[in-house]
């Protein structure tokens, strides 16, 4: 069966690694000291899309992103790791999004790119931690969805059967195309750039890069307006530090700590 | 209409420990706000079973879908319903937990509504707040408070205009308490039917393997936990002992667990578990904030720890400076030769 797949992938700050400079003395968040990579659960993504596209002659994967112009270069490294195509959604209507304007731009983008049967996306992006854009697009398309995946076995008659980890245990469940999937962290990694590949797009522009009005959306349902979440603030994390009793490593003061805790009914 | 709903998640007739958490969190809401509290539990033959897990934490009104299309969880039939319900009853407020199908479900409802969802809340209040741009000002909103950007900071999220104010909780980070004051406890089985089309019903579940959990980590009253600092496979053993005869549990930072020491449910953290243990002794770990985030609650913290600066020593009641190789076996022999 040939298969038109899409897969969502976002550029993130890389919050892993995060340095002192990292945060601003407001408590705001210093974007340009952090580097930007691919989403890291996207990358997971695009392996399931790629093997699948091995399995099934005939089938393509484009890589969908929507961020600044930047972001770019996610889909070129999609090309790289094998993917066929991409598009890039760039508009400053889009900024601000949270995660249901994000999903409305990506769900609208999907419709013009048309007759799609499978969108792979990550199970959550880094900087958000929201895990809801799949979810939100899949709802938007009227799509099924198979969140928390971990392999997409195959496809047949129109199914996909895929295994996902469930809280405490594992689930293997069939779902009808067209089906949103989201993959964990934990899935099979994706395989490295290709030196042909790189060599092939290093130069070549993004195929697509689309505004609010090349997907035909309604900029009202884009960016901040879109957006039900409001943040009210942020603030740094402080901790309350306490008085605190200091001990060495000598058999006299951890026995002395051990009657201590005793004595209290602290353990026992 | 305006009331605070929890939907509360089941695994055969058993509901999770999440969604009692969020029925007290609920109920403390509601009666700020001055509206009932109700729950919807939807699965297959939870009649008779779950109404006494669920009404002891003070739901006004619980509504039970009991239909063999609702179990094992698929995404579309549980939207449906809430879809479904929320379209009827307008509720203020929707809880969830930040759980798998939290996760599945919460995004794909409020979607459907247009209404925003707040993920993995670790505090939620009630208050005000004015919109900067058009000075309008609201009042009795939900604060939806959660780590952002790696947990290098705390968000506060509101949702002014758009109902049901959605937001979902990780497990262990409220507490569950049966309700001392009185609630209605009414009970309603709506028709599922009524609710979920048949084509909703396209995913098919065809395996579904739940294991008993091995270990009652976020219910410990001593936690002792291992990080990086233990050095091996062999150093954080040594901490099982120590916890066994504590009648305690073993955790763990992520560092251990991405080690490979220890399972990943053993983590604590902002992406692991959160405990409120009455003691917690960290064992090598440097306490960054992810960490903290999942055990800062602890009432004593000891801490084992070869730097005498490390993070962690700040929020400590007791900091041993000193390796755990060497601290760890002592814990354990003055232990036993002092507690008979
Ligand atoms: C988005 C995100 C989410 C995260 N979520 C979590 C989470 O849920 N839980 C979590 O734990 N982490 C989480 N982390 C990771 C977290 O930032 C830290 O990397 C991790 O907690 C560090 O673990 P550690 O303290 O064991 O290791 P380290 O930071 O390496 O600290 C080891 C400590 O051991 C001490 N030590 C060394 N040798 C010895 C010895 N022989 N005896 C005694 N002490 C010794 C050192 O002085 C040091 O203080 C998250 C990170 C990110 C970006
Ligand atoms: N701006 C974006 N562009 C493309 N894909 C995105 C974007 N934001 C989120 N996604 C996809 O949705 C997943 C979940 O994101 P989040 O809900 O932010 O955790 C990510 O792993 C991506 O696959």
């Amino acid at each position: 069966m040939n298969l038109k797949i899409v897969v969502l992938a976002k550029q993130v700050p890389d919050t892993r690694n995060v340095g002192k400079d990292a945060m601003t003395p407001e408590g705001t968040v210093n974007r340009a000291a952090l580097p930007a990579i691919f989403n890291p659960d996207d990358l997971n993504a695009l392996e399931q899309a790629l093997r699948l596209k091995e399995a099934n002659p005939g089938s393509t994967v484009g890589v969908l992103t929507m961020g600044p112009p930047r972001a770019a270069e996610i889909v070129q490294q999609g090309l790289f790791r094998g993917a066929d195509t991409g598009w890039l959604l760039t508009d400053r209507l889009f900024a601000g999004s949270d995660t249901l304007a994000t999903s409305y731009a990506l769900a609208t983008a999907i419709q013009k790119i048309g007759g799609v049967d499978l969108v792979i996306g990550g199970r959550q992006a880094i900087d958000g931690d929201t895990a809801q854009v799949g979810p939100q697009v899949a709802q938007k398309l009227g799509y099924n969805q198979v969140t928390y995946a971990e392999e997409i076995l195959g496809i047949s008659d129109g199914k996909a059967t895929v295994r996902r980890h469930i809280d405490g245990g594992v689930e293997l469940v069939e779902a009808p195309l067209p089906l949103l999937v989201t993959v964990n962290g934990s899935a099979a990694p994706c395989r490295p750039q290709h030196a042909k590949l790189v060599m092939k797009y290093k130069k070549s522009p993004v195929p697509a890069q689309w505004s609010v009005a090349d997907i035909g959306g309604d900029s009202a349902q884009c960016g901040l307006s879109g957006s039900p979440t409001k943040v009210k603030s942020i603030e740094n994390i402080a901790f309350q530090a306490k008085e605190s009793k200091t001990l060495t490593a000598s058999d006299a003061d951890v026995e002395s700590l051990v009657k201590e805790l005793l004595a209290d009914k602290i353990i026992g | 209409m305006d009331n605070v709903f929890v939907y509360c998640e089941t695994e055969g007739a058993l509901v999770a420990e999440v969604s009692q958490e969020l029925l007290t969190k609920g109920r403390k809401l509601a009666d700020e706000l001055g509206v009932e509290l109700h729950a919807i539990a939807a699965g297959s033959g939870l009649k008779g079973k779950v109404e006494q897990q669920i009404l002891p934490y003070g739901v006004d009104k619980l509504f039970v879908f009991d239909d063999p299309v609702l179990f094992p969880y698929t995404s579309a039939p549980h939207t449906d319903i809430l879809v479904g319900l929320f379209r009827e009853e307008k509720p203020q407020i929707c809880l969830m937990g930040a759980t798998v199908i939290g996760r599945d479900l919460g995004p794909r409802v409020s979607s459907s509504l247009t209404s925003g969802l707040t993920a993995d809340c670790t505090q939620l209040e009630i208050g005000s707040y004015t919109e900067a741009r058009t000075g309008k000002e609201y009042k009795n909103l939900l604060y939806q408070i959660r780590p952002a950007f790696g947990g290098n900071i705390v968000a506060t999220i509101v949702n002014p205009d758009h109902r049901p104010q959605m937001a979902t909780v990780r497990s262990g980070v409220m507490q569950k308490a049966v309700y001392a004051g009185s609630a209605r406890g009414e009970v309603v089985y709506p028709e599922t039917g009524k609710y979920v089309s048949p084509e909703a019903c396209a995913v098919k579940v065809l395996d579904h393997h739940v294991e008993a959990a091995r270990h009652n980590l976020k219910g410990a009253s001593i936690v002792v936990a291992g990080g990086f600092g233990c050095g091996s496979k062999e150093g954080f053993d040594s901490l099982f002992e120590l916890a066994g005869l504590l009648h305690g549990e073993v955790g763990a930072s992520r560092a251990a667990v991405d080690a490979g020491w220890c399972e990943p449910d053993r983590q604590i953290g902002q992406t692991g578990v959160t405990v409120h243990p009455k003691v917690y002794i960290a064992c090598g770990i440097s306490g960054q904030i992810q960490h903290i985030a999942g055990m800062q609650d602890s009432k004593i913290i000891i801490s084992i720890n070869s730097d005498p600066d490390a993070p962690i020593n700040q929020i400590a009641d007791y900091v041993i400076t000193g390796t755990v190789e060497e601290v760890v076996p002592k814990l354990i022999k003055y232990y036993k030769k002092n507690s008979k």
